[in-house]
């Protein structure tokens, strides 16, 4: 059964997901529409808690809850409102004063979500915290795969990349095990994390031998200015090892389709070409990513009645 | 004169290997007999029939905060702490504010603790000014100021150079150079163990390495300079077995280890509570039990707290932020019994370990219960529950990860210069 918040695939159940896609589904309708607002949500208040600053995903989540009539309110204590010494917790006493109810955080350190909702009485959307985990990413991923390839259930899929600091690769990981995937992971040594293989996945320093039969290939981003002479030593080594192009993309099944959480580097991660031409099915996941951030706040924030607060 | 008789208590003292139900007296500040059917007409009489009696606890490892962040715990509240927690005496590190890096500080610290707290207090001085790894304090004044040992603790010396000539000039003080030993550069920015637990909570990890490497070092600048080395909260397996070797090479070194690295995994992280964050990090159930064999085997020398406090709002940052440590004074007492309820320790073995050895270590008063010495006593009732509650504790702070459990083991009464300091049911008495 879905909980209050969704802090991470971790937590799910396959029937959970599954649940969710399923949801997606009808929300994808919604926006082929003209008038692209469904009143499901009208009254609510939604507010996109924002500590580390993102584009993207919180335009994805305003979009998701505006077609839904909630009202979005954008909260970003990052930079100079919110010193680094002020407690998350305060924050969140103080955003609870004001009785949202759902709230979606995105955080540069692990965890913060969940002590959050620890102290919050509405549900809380983990938008991505620190190396943790990134649900709604992983959500959006298996709903595009699904869509291209109709099952998860039996599929390979490679993760490529910085696998250490990432947070999608984690939820991604979860997810398509959960659904049924073998999952594979590819990076130099020191982006593979400690002890990667007891989540139930193959590690690879080889990105042969990893993408070798897989049906999908995901490519993640690498953080150039953080990460080049410190845990790889040039990025030109990077692109011509671990970069994915088409000749390296022969090794994979050949109606494999490329993925990326974006925003791409061009060049380093997947070739210029790959970037913009199918297989990769990028823009597909953006697209995907409202239908799908609309069924999670359909599903979380939906289940509070209206002016009442559960946890009183 | 003060006279106090504890009748009838199970007395443990590892100074002269005694562990019988026997009488013990105290006059003027010193132990004057110990046996049997002891009668003194006008002594107080302490009922310790069904405990245990000690000599007091000695902790090496705290950290009192003043000066300067006396809104975490002040020399009167650590204190109180102290003696609520069974400890007689506690050695505290330098990274107050100003640092104690100078003859002044810890004149004031020992002045303070003179004036404000039941419990003795040993004050540890910076190993280099500031805490900066560059220069090395003025040692010779220091000690005569009434400095126990030296230690840059919080932070680790990683110019090998200046760790050399720290070690080479403490020989001409003779007082142990205490190392907390975590190799920055590896460390980077990890804020708990590096293992399958950081790699599933995506919180960047700090390896066992890091204190292997460091530890190797200076017991290699240890034997090499020849002088006394002291080896701060040990938490990995690797750096059990180097200090294991270089003891049996000869090299003069000694260790603690900490009650949560005994008794904790890092899988207490696994809610992000920053209770459960630590410098070192929370290990490896592999790590745990090699820090229970070297306790057990004597290569680890005493449990030392490490207490730390820090207020509400500190530990309310995130993971990262959130400075690391925990309190241990009131509770590691009844946290370590759990080693001897397991058979890891006899009670003559966990007494030394909490008394006897860190007294030594630091040369001074205490750690024993014999005809004229001092009579710090700490007096424990092993079969005694109690939930513990910080925030009814001494301590100013109240960052435990014990909070609210149920522990066994409690302190009865402490007794510093044979005067009652502590007394469950009262309180402290100073």
């Amino acid at each position: 059964m879905i909980q209050q918040s969704l802090l991470g695939i971790e937590d799910l159940e396959r029937e959970d997901i599954e649940r969710i896609l399923d949801t997606a589904e009808h929300m994808v309708e919604i926006g082929r529409r003209d008038v692209k607002k469904v009143p499901t949500l009208r009254g609510r208040t939604i507010v996109n808690l924002f500590f580390e600053s993102s584009t993207r995903t919180r335009a994805s989540f305003e979009i998701a809850g505006k077609r839904l009539s909630a009202d979005v309110v954008n909260f970003s204590p990052s930079g100079s409102s919110l010193k680094k010494s002020e407690s998350i917790l305060d924050t969140a006493r103080t955003l609870d004063a004001m009785d949202p109810d759902v709230v979606v955080v995105r955080h540069g350190v692990a965890g913060v979500p969940k002590r959050i909702a620890d102290v919050l009485s509405a549900p809380v959307i983990n938008a991505g915290d620190g190396a943790h985990e990134h649900p709604t990413q992983a959500l959006l991923d298996c709903f595009t795969v699904r869509q291209e390839k109709g099952r998860i259930d039996g599929l390979t899929v490679t993760i490529v990349g910085d696998i250490l600091h990432s947070r999608v690769a984690r939820s991604d990981i979860y997810a398509f095990l959960k659904l049924g995937a073998e999952v594979r992971v590819a990076a130099p040594p020191p982006m593979i994390p400690p002890c990667i293989e007891q989540l139930g996945v193959k590690a690879y320093t080889s990105l042969r031998e990893a993408i070798d039969g897989a049906d999908v290939v995901m490519a993640l981003r690498i953080q150039n200015e953080r990460l080049t002479g410190a845990f790889f030593p040039s990025v030109r080594e990077y692109s011509a090892t671990f970069g994915i192009d088409r000749a390296k993309l022969r090794y994979a099944k050949d109606d494999a389709i490329v993925m990326h959480p974006g925003p791409v580097n061009r060049g380093v991660e997947l070739s210029h070409d790959l970037a913009d031409h199918r297989p990769s099915v990028i823009l597909d996941q953006v697209r995907n990513g409202v239908a799908l951030r609309m069924a999670v706040l359909y599903l979380y924030a939906g289940r509070r009645p209206v002016g009442k607060r559960e946890t009183e | 004169m003060t006279r106090i008789l504890f009748r009838g208590g199970r007395v443990l003292d590892p100074s002269c290997e005694r562990d019988e139900i026997i009488d013990l007296l105290v006059e003027a500040g010193r132990v004057t007999a110990v046996g049997t059917d002891l009668r003194v007409d006008d002594a107080e009489l302490v009922d310790a029939s069904g405990c245990w009696v000690m000599p007091g606890f000695v902790d090496l490892h705290s950290h009192l905060r003043e000066p300067g962040q006396e809104y975490k715990e002040d020399i009167a509240t650590g204190g109180r702490a102290a003696v609520a927690g069974g400890f007689t005496a506690v050695a505290c590190m330098a990274n107050t504010q100003p640092v104690n890096d100078d003859p002044a500080t810890t004149d004031f610290i020992i002045d303070r603790a003179r004036q404000d707290s039941p419990a003795r207090v040993y004050p540890v001085a910076a190993a280099t000014r500031g805490l900066e790894g560059k220069v090395m304090t003025e040692m010779a004044a220091l000690v005569d100021a009434g400095a126990v040992a030296f230690s840059d603790d919080g932070k680790t010396i990683m110019d090998s150079g200046v760790m050399r000539h720290v070690l080479e000039y403490s020989r001409l003080v003779g007082v142990p150079v205490i190392t907390h030993a975590e190799d920055r550069t590896l460390v980077a920015n990890g804020v708990m163990n590096e293992g399958a637990v950081s790699t599933r909570l995506g919180l960047p990890g700090n390896p066992a390495l890091a204190e292997d490497v460091l530890v190797a070092r200076d017991l290699m600048l240890a034997e090499f300079t020849e002088a006394y080395l002291h080896v701060a909260h040990v938490s990995t397996r690797g750096a059990v077995e180097l200090i294991r070797r270089a003891r049996d090479r000869g090299v003069h070194v000694t260790a603690e280890v900490a009650p949560h690295h005994l008794t904790l995994t890092d899988e207490a992280v696994a809610g992000y509570d920053t209770h459960a964050k630590a410098a070192p990090p929370l290990r490896s159930e592999s790590d745990r039990e090699a820090c229970c064999e070297g306790l057990r085997d004597g290569t680890l020398d005493a449990i030392a707290t490490d207490h730390a406090p820090h207020a509400q709002h500190e530990k309310e940052l995130d993971f990262s932020e959130a400075p690391p440590g925990m309190i241990g004074l009131e509770t590691a007492a009844a946290v370590t019994l759990e080693l001897v309820r397991a058979g890891v320790l006899t009670p003559l073995e966990w007494v030394r370990r909490l008394s006897t050895n860190p007294a030594r270590i630091l040369g001074r008063a205490g750690g024993g219960l014999g005809e004229g010495q001092v009579a710090d006593v700490t007096l424990l009732d092993p079969a005694r529950d109690w939930i513990y509650d910080p925030a009814k504790g001494q301590s100013k702070s109240r960052n435990s990860p014990w909070a609210g459990q149920r522990l066994s083991g409690r302190v009865i009464a402490t007794f510093v210069d044979g005067y009652r300091v502590y007394d469950v049911d009262r309180g402290p008495l100073r």
